[in-house]
């Protein structure tokens, strides 16, 4: 059986931007990129990143298939919103960077052990347990997520801050056995199932 | 005199008992005193937030703003939706435009949510607003300022208005680099806001937990410069900023041996007080780091 | 002088009566200035005080007249007295607005006003009112040279203003470069799509129109005359020649494309790979089809290279930006992706430069496809599988693109004639009797466009790299040319658009100078003035400054080598009249002696008074409005300087300079536009003149015993009210720092 990721090149041979304008959320923009530079100096993680917007629309114009996809670039956003409010071009940039992000670990290719990848897995499958968030069970998820031993050093270290939270009414320690729920929630289940078997399917990764 | 009707979208933070409860808490006086009414949407799901991209995908993504927006147009039609988050403000906005934009988005979203049996009319228009915008637009700053007793006077305050409240919608009207609607808030309340050159500087956002390095760099810039412009108190009106912002003063004063210790306030927070609401009402009690002078005026 | 009589007229109005001892003034008119008649009143702008004026000139026979009221530039409307002779001493902008408030100012701000009322009349006594030179005879018709884009524009603008037109074309066809297009940029809204020339239908109009005569395959043989006289002898191919009489020209003759052969690391000469117009012929031969190369084989992917050949460093190469030709790739591409959207087609760009509305047009192309890749090619194969090599600029390496056509995007290179500069040097080796010279001169002239017959030679003078020298920041179509204006990609690149309004504005200037000329007007930049420069044939020493310094070549030589001056060429700067050694030039209303006699009116106060009295020459075109806007600011300057207005720093005559420090004033200051490559001197080389000339006069200061400092010059902009101020008020500092100057009490 082949691999999304190998379906995904034997489609668009080498045309990385036909890939993405058929696969990516906003993909269709990319073409329209100038390569003026102002996202690269607007992103607040802009000294912690290889590419910048720029140069990540630069390679797929290149047909730099494999460099953007394990890029770690996309996977720095903070979902600022600077990049794209500045754009001249009105490019929408944030979510060109988290479509390409999810593109890539879809097809397998983004960079293992990423912690902001982990943290938006980790976000993504709380909301979707329970319907809502419980911050209580998305933190402990995300200081164990190296280990148990990491995990309670992170927990640890911050202790006071968490103690602080609870003192102050805005940590409930009771959300371990019992949090907010949704009452529908095999429903949403059903329907986000449903979701993503469509847009599975419009984008090929079925 | 009847009151403004809004559907009210709590988003996750502001369930009681998690991080953001005091903000809701401080919206019970504001309310009363502007005869503004929310009501909360039945069984409403997260917004998916931006950071759930990596997993949701765009579609998915939609569909849990879609549910929401059906579940409000079903119950409470005709109003608006309203969020004191500017992050689930943000996504059910988005949702919303993006499904009215693109009639095949709004198909297949239409198909997820008849597992839920649900349904959005090709037509329906219902608008998601943040809270201030319900301040600022449908009572207005004079209005604001009228129901004024206890006027915060000689309290100097960095308005923090960060990112996903100013971007990428924003309030109407304002810019990006410099929105003046906090600060124009904060004066209502009779406080002084101070010149603030990290009002829209991002706080790390949800990166703040996996990247605390990077975020708390940024975060000691927003900090930091309250202190140098003579700030007693940095507001906002964003519970991620709050929390960032506020949580993560100690642990920069032990890796960077800085004395931080800034109170982080919602603007609710300052207009409960200048209300007349008691530390309680306004949510004061939440804090980690106590807004002293803020429960000195409410204690009087 | 028997019927001349003089009159001072001092306006008490916009608080000059609070601030000044008007009977003081009023008693420096008649002591001092024997004025005849002296009147005070308290509003001399409104209609009242005018007509107050008027009646004198009728009734009285007041013939000269001396206005002490606002700044010479303001109220222009109101104080006009054609048959009279009329100066303006400046106590509003020059005096009551700048000097610092207070009463401990009194005494220097009636001093100061006390002077230019003494200037005023100093001034009038040495005015005439010019009579003009009105020209019956004065030709009307514009001759334009070059049937492109811009000269077939600028025909249609003059025909249909009611103009006749002579339309001179070196080809056999009308439409220059423009015919030889498929499409042309878009023009007008959406600037989506490329659009049809539209040129064929242009030249069918011309061809046709009534008051335009086509001379096809024509060239000129010879240019001879001014504004309003122009002969023009149009050589057919035939031989035959036919003489056209014309009042003004406008020279449109266009660009070539830079030799592709010169660029054989960009793949110049070899198989597919093209410029610009190349890839314009094989879009025609496919018009609209599949676009195929000169083998027949069907373009599948076109690389397009910008910047072939220009902005070039390395001086070998165009040194500049042609400006339309990234747009005109955009277009190229589009060529290809609207015939067939799978055909890969790559611009190669350094910096996309897509003026006017071409924004909206690169955004098309993005939206059809076309790639847009930010980098540098170094290197270009051609031959049936094409690849260029460049740095990409945005990721930092090399890279290659294959493809089966290039396109390289050549600039432009003008066609405006002769390089009057190369022209002169081998014309005066060739005079001195140097044999190679003349076969050198000789051959040189047979590429001239105009063949003018001004002993400045064939063409309009040249400014960088071969385009026609223009004014290019206030008066973009004035050559140094009289009455001839450049348009069109020969005055600098540009594109289409940019081509057909540059020729609408030539032919509005070349209306312009028709029209003035037959009044006997200056055509520009003083407008309308009937003054002409004449000279004292008896005292000229026929040195030849005044012919060779004149910016605009309007000075001739008679067959006994006395300067012949052709009226209707000069531009009343007075540039001869600053270069004549033995001061033989005037201007009826402007001479060595309406300055001088200035200069000479100033009281200047002796050494125990403290008081320096420095002279300011102001040229009237920016640094005279700049001390009025300075006035207007309200802000204050010493009120120790004497400010005299002048046509043009090059107008300047060292005699003003050394009567002034000889009479025992501490500085002069010299002010005028900026010279050099940027300049903006209304005349083009008077300042630059002034500058030179002036260089040389620190010796005779030496001679004097006076420091080098005593006379300097400065640079000042129309916006420079506030420097100016501050120029000022330095330079005075300075010289109260240096003492008085030792010349005091020897005058």
């Amino acid at each position: 059986m082949t691999t999304a990721n190998e379906n995904a090149v034997a489609k668009y041979k080498n045309n990385f931007l036909k890939e993405v304008e058929a696969t990516v959320e906003e993909g269709h923009w990319v073409k329209m990129c100038m390569q003026c530079g102002v996202c690269a100096g607007s992103c607040p993680f802009g000294p912690h990143w290889e590419h910048s917007p720029q140069k990540i629309f630069m390679m797929i114009r290149a047909g730099k298939r494999e460099e953007v996809l394990k890029s770690d670039s996309m996977w720095m956003c903070t979902s600022c919103y600077n990049c794209m409010v500045r754009c001249p071009r009105e490019l929408p940039i944030t979510h060109i960077m988290h479509g390409l992000a999810n593109y890539a670990y879809r097809l397998g290719l983004s960079p293992k052990g990423q912690p902001n990848q982990a943290i938006a897995k980790l976000f993504w499958d709380s909301a979707l347990k329970y319907g809502r968030v419980n911050e209580l069970k998305f933190s402990l998820a995300m200081y164990f997520r190296d280990g148990f031993v990491q995990g309670v050093k992170n927990a640890l270290a911050m202790q006071s801050v968490g103690l602080g939270l609870v003192k102050a009414g805005r940590l409930n320690p009771m959300e371990i056995i019992s949090g907010h729920t949704c009452k529908d929630t095999s429903g949403i289940h059903k329907m986000i199932a449903k979701a993503r078997e469509i847009e599975d399917r419009r984008r090929g990764l079925a | 005199m009847t009151k403004k009707q809004y559907a009210f979208y709590p988003g996750c933070s502001s369930q009681k008992g998690a991080s953001a409860a005091n903000y809701i808490t401080s919206f019970g006086v504001i309310c009363d005193k502007l005869d503004i009414q929310l009501n909360e949407i039945p069984d409403w799901n997260c917004c998916a937030a931006s950071i759930g991209y990596a997993e949701g995908g765009e579609l998915p993504r939609i569909v849990m703003g879609a549910r929401n927006l059906a579940l409000s147009e079903q119950h409470l039609p005709g109003q608006d939706i309203v969020s004191g988050c500017p992050a689930c403000w943000l996504a059910n906005r988005e949702a919303t435009e993006r499904l009215q934009h693109s009639s095949s988005l709004m198909a297949e979203a239409n198909e997820a949510l008849k597992e839920v049996s649900l349904n959005l009319r090709s037509d329906f228009n219902t608008k998601s607003r943040h809270f201030t915008e319900v301040l600022i637009e449908d009572i207005g700053y004079a209005a604001m300022k009228e129901a004024v007793i206890k006027p915060l006077a000689g309290v100097k305050i960095a308005g923090y208005v960060g990112c996903q409240a100013n971007r990428p919608y924003g309030i109407a009207g304002e810019s990006f680099e410099n929105p003046q609607y906090l600060d124009k808030m904060i004066e209502t309340c009779g406080a002084e806001a101070v010149p603030y050159d990290q009002k829209v500087t991002c706080c790390g956002g949800a990166l703040a937990f996996s990247e605390p390095e990077k975020a708390q760099a940024l975060i000691q810039d927003i900090v930091g410069s309250a202190y140098d412009h003579g700030a007693d108190m940095i507001v906002t009106p964003c519970p991620l900023c709050q929390a960032n912002v506020e949580i993560y003063q100690s642990e920069i004063n032990k890796k960077k041996g800085t004395k931080f210790n800034m109170p982080v306030v919602y603007y609710t927070q300052l207009m409960n007080v200048a209300y007349g609401g008691s530390i309680k009402e306004a949510g004061l009690d939440g804090q980690l780091i106590r807004a002293e002078k803020l429960e000195k005026i409410a204690g009087k | 002088m028997a019927d001349n009589k003089f009159a001072a007229y001092i306006c008490s109005g916009c608080g000059l009566g609070d601030k000044f001892n008007i009977a003081g003034l009023e008693k420096v008119a008649k002591t001092e200035g024997k004025m005849t008649v002296i009147k005070t009143h308290p509003f001399l702008c409104n209609a009242e005080g005018v007509q107050m004026i008027k009646d004198d000139i009728a009734n009285d026979g007041v013939t000269h007249l001396c206005i002490a009221a606002c700044s010479r530039r303001a109220k222009t409307e109101a104080f006009v007295f054609p048959t009279a002779a009329v100066s303006r001493a400046n106590l509003r902008e020059g005096v009551l607005w700048i000097v610092a408030e207070g009463s401990d100012h009194d005494e220097v701000r009636q001093e100061m006003a006390e002077d230019y009322v003494r200037m005023g009349c100093a001034e009038i006594k040495k005015m005439k009112v010019p009579e003009g030179n009105v020209k019956e005879s004065s030709s009307k018709r514009i001759l334009v040279v070059g049937g492109g884009m811009s000269g077939m524009t600028a025909a249609m603008a003059a025909a249909d203003a009611g103009y006749e037109v002579v339309l001179v074309e070196k080809t056999g066809a009308l439409g220059g470069f423009a015919k030889n297009l498929f499409k042309r940029v878009p023009f007008a809204a959406p600037y989506a799509e490329a659009q049809p020339t539209g040129v064929a239908e242009l030249a069918a109009q011309v061809s046709s129109h009534p008051k335009i005569k086509v001379h096809l395959n024509s060239t000129l043989a010879e240019t001879a005359g001014a504004p309003g006289r122009f002969t023009a002898k149009v050589a057919q191919e035939s031989g035959s020649v036919t003489e056209e009489l014309c009042g003004a020209i406008v020279q449109t003759t266009g660009f070539t494309t830079y030799d592709i052969a010169k660029l054989p690391e960009l793949g110049g000469g070899q198989a597919n790979v093209v410029d610009q117009a190349g890839l314009e012929a094989l879009a025609i031969a496919a018009n609209g089809g599949a676009i195929k190369r000169a083998d027949g084989k069907e373009v599948k992917s076109v690389a397009f290279v910008q910047c072939a050949g220009q902005r070039d460093e390395s001086g070998t190469h165009l040194a500049y930006c042609s400006g339309h030709c990234c747009a005109t790739s955009i277009k190229q591409a589009m060529y290809f992706k609207d015939a067939n959207p799978d055909i890969d087609a790559v611009v190669i760009y350094d910096d996309l430069r897509v003026p006017g509305m071409g924004e909206d047009f690169y955004r098309s192309a993005q939206q059809k496809g076309v790639i847009f890749t930010k980098g540098k090619a170094s290197k270009v194969t051609g031959g049936d599988s094409c690849k260029v090599e460049f740095k990409d600029l945005i990721l930092d390496e090399t890279a290659t693109v294959d493809a089966d056509l290039v396109v390289l995007a050549t600039g432009q290179v003008p066609n405006a004639g002769v390089n009057l500069d190369e022209w002169t040097t081998i014309n005066t080796a060739a005079d001195g009797g140097n044999e190679e010279a003349k076969q050198q001169r000789t051959a040189l002239e047979s590429t001239s466009v105009l063949n003018l017959a001004y002993r400045q030679g064939p063409d309009m003078p040249q400014f960088k790299y071969g385009f026609a020298d223009s004014h290019f920041i206030c008066f973009p179509y004035e050559t140094r040319r009289t009455g001839i204006y450049a348009a069109g990609p020969m005055r600098r690149p540009m594109d289409m658009l940019q081509a057909t309004e540059d020729a609408t504005g030539a032919a509005l200037k070349a209306i312009q100078a028709v029209e003035n000329v037959g009044l006997g007007r200056s055509p520009f930049p003083r407008v309308g003035d009937l003054s002409f420069p004449t000279a004292r044939l008896e005292g000229c020493t026929q040195c030849k400054r005044c012919t060779v310094e004149c910016p605009f070549g309007a000075i001739d030589e008679d067959e006994r080598r006395f300067p012949l001056f052709n009226e209707e060429r000069c531009r009343r700067c007075g540039t001869c009249m600053g270069a004549c050694p033995v001061r033989v030039i005037s201007f009826e209303n402007y001479s060595c002696d309406t300055v001088g006699s200035q200069v000479k009116a100033v009281n200047v106060p002796d050494e125990e008074d403290e008081k320096p009295r420095i002279l300011i020459l102001a040229c009237e075109n920016d640094a005279y409005p700049a001390l009025d806007m300075a006035g207007m600011q309200r802000l204050t300057y010493s009120a120790f300087v004497r400010v005299i207005p002048v046509r043009c720093l090059g107008s300047v005559n060292t005699i003003w300079i050394t009567d002034a420090l000889g009479a025992g004033y501490d500085g002069v200051m010299m002010m005028g536009c900026q010279k050099g490559d940027n300049y903006q001197c209304h005349f083009v080389k008077g300042s630059e003149m002034a500058y030179y000339r002036l260089s040389k006069i620190g010796d005779t200061l030496k001679g004097m015993g006076l420091e080098p400092e005593r006379m300097l010059t400065y640079e000042i902009a129309i916006t420079d009210g506030a420097r100016v101020a501050k120029i000022i008020d330095d330079y005075v500092a300075q010289l109260i720092e240096m003492g008085p100057s030792p010349m005091k009490g020897f005058g």
